[in-house]
Order: structure tokens, then C-alpha cells, then sequence
């Protein structure tokens, strides 16, 4: 599992570090464009994640000391709170490209800044959609995890996907952790 | 899942929280360049109490160690060679 995850590592490396070489080659239309994104529901959405990772850790943990009807519901709250992230992020979505932040056609900036705003933007969409897709896997896992794990007697036998399940979550955190200052915080003085 | 650990995860839980009230707050001071240290290093805190007390990483085995740790380093060594490049052509 950790194998996998150092793979990853370096899959959202690139995206940060073209993020990087943008944002040092577009300082000003960078921050203008950061402005712009939804500053309440980024960081709404970053502590519905913080707090999954918390239910999902006691979760890992309640499996381990065989409590299985808390593991159950632990991992269940985990599962919906990751659905309440998507769906926060499916709204700022829609509210983004009512507000005309999508890149191409009908653009909110115009030059100079619009090509660097432009490069942010699509930054931002791909990383937040890629982590979405991330997460959304994560929902799969870790709902299927919570179902099983209430149906089985035997509640340890899933210890090992169970573990497996929040180190991915965990680590679909870990991204999220960074992408929001990347993304919200780049200059809002 | 005794009170205990409860009680230890409901710290951690406050922990995390506070930082991101406390990266918030700091972004909207001007502070210049700080801003970003401060934005930086709240994240990393963040990530180090999710890798060490989530993740328990501290108490993997010395392979799983490894591999987290040639991530980071294949990461660093990527973004500091292209980096360096990128210096020198601007």
C-alpha cells in the first residue's frame, strides 16, 4: 500500500509542480485569479476532510480492538462525509462556471491577466477533479468496507482492507491538505 | 476505542481544525512573503499529525518507510533538477 501511495506521490507531484513553474511564471494574474475561487466552501470542505480522517482513524482503530458495530458506523460517517465533499464541490463547481472561471469561450478576465488566470483555472480543475475522482474511489472503498464490515460476524477478517482503505483516504486527505492553500490562499490581503 | 484514545483523537481533531482557522486568518493579513511560509508550514503541520498519528507511519515497517520516503525523495529530486532549469532559462 505505501508503494502504491509513494506512485501517487509523484502522479499529484507533477500537477503541483506545474502548478509551481505557472504561478511563478503568472505571479499577479495567480493571485487575482485565487481571489476568485470560493474561499467558505474550500474551507468547509477542507474540514469535512479533517474530520473524515479523524472518523476514519477511530474506524481503523475499532476494527483492530474487534468493536465491530462502532467500526461499522465509524466507517459509514467516514463514507458520508466524503459524499458531503462532493457534493460542497459539485456546487462550487456550478457556481464557478456561472461566475464564467471555466477557461475558453466567454472568460471572467480579460488581458492581460486572462492567460495566467486562464492556466489557473484549468490548474485548479484538474487538480480538485482529479482529487474528486480520488475521493470518490475512497467513498467506494470505504462504504463497501462499512457494509461488509456490519454484515460480517467477523469483523477482523477485513482488518487488512480495512487498514489499506485508510491509509488511501488518509493520503487522498494529505492532497487535499495542499491543494487548498495552493488553490484558495494565494492572496487574499 | 477506549475514552481514552477518544479523547486523544478529539485533541488531534481540535489540532487540525485550529490550524486551518489559523491559515485562514493569516491569509487575509498582509504579510507578503510570510503568508506563504505560514500557508506552507500550517500544511505541513496538518500533513505531519495525519502521517504520524493516522497513518501511523512512525510505526510501519522499515520497508513501508522506505517507500513513503523514496516518494518524497524522487519528488524533491524531480522538482529541484527542473527547477534549477527553470532558473536558469528566466
Amino acid at each position: 500500500m505505501w508503494v502504491f501511495i509513494a506512485s501517487e506521490v509523484l502522479f499529484f507531484g507533477v500537477l503541483f509542480f506545474a502548478y509551481l513553474i505557472a504561478r511563478l511564471r503568472f505571479p499577479d494574474a495567480f493571485s487575482a485569479a485565487s481571489r476568485r475561487t470560493n474561499l467558505t466552501l474550500g474551507t468547509l470542505n477542507t474540514a469535512i476532510l479533517l474530520t473524515s480522517s479523524v472518523s476514519m482513524a477511530l474506524g481503523v482503530q475499532a476494527i483492530r480492538v474487534r468493536r465491530r458495530e462502532a467500526a461499522a458506523g465509524l466507517l459509514a460517517v467516514t463514507a458520508g462525509l466524503g459524499i458531503a465533499f462532493l457534493a460542497v464541490k459539485g456546487v462550487e463547481y456550478r457556481d464557478d462556471y456561472r461566475q464564467a472561471l471555466f477557461p475558453g469561450g466567454a472568460f471572467a478576465f480579460a488581458a492581460p491577466l486572462r492567460s495566467g488566470a486562464e492556466l489557473f483555472f484549468w490548474l485548479y480543475l484538474t487538480m480538485t477533479g482529479v482529487h474528486a475522482v480520488h475521493l470518490a474511489i475512497g467513498v467506494a472503498l470505504v462504504g463497501g468496507a462499512a457494509i461488509r464490515t456490519a454484515r460480517s460476524k467477523v469483523a477482523i477478517r477485513f482488518l487488512l482492507f480495512v487498514e489499506c482503505a485508510g491509509l488511501y483516504w488518509h493520503f487522498v486527505d494529505l492532497v487535499w491538505i495542499f491543494l487548498y492553500p495552493c488553490l484558495y490562499l494565494v492572496s487574499r490581503s | 476505542m477506549t475514552p481514552l484514545e477518544i479523547r486523544r483523537h478529539a485533541i488531534l481533531w481540535a489540532a487540525l481544525v485550529a490550524l486551518l482557522a489559523l491559515t485562514v486568518a493569516t491569509s487575509f493579513l498582509r504579510l507578503g512573503f510570510v503568508n506563504l511560509v505560514l500557508n506552507l508550514g500550517i500544511a505541513i503541520a496538518k500533513a505531519a499529525i495525519v502521517l504520524i498519528f493516522f497513518m501511523r507511519l512512525g510505526r510501519e515497517s522499515r520497508a513501508a518507510q522506505l517507500a513513503a520516503g523514496a516518494g518524497v525523495l524522487w519528488l524533491m529530486l524531480l522538482v529541484g533538477l527542473s527547477l534549477a532549469d527553470f532558473a536558469r532559462r528566466n
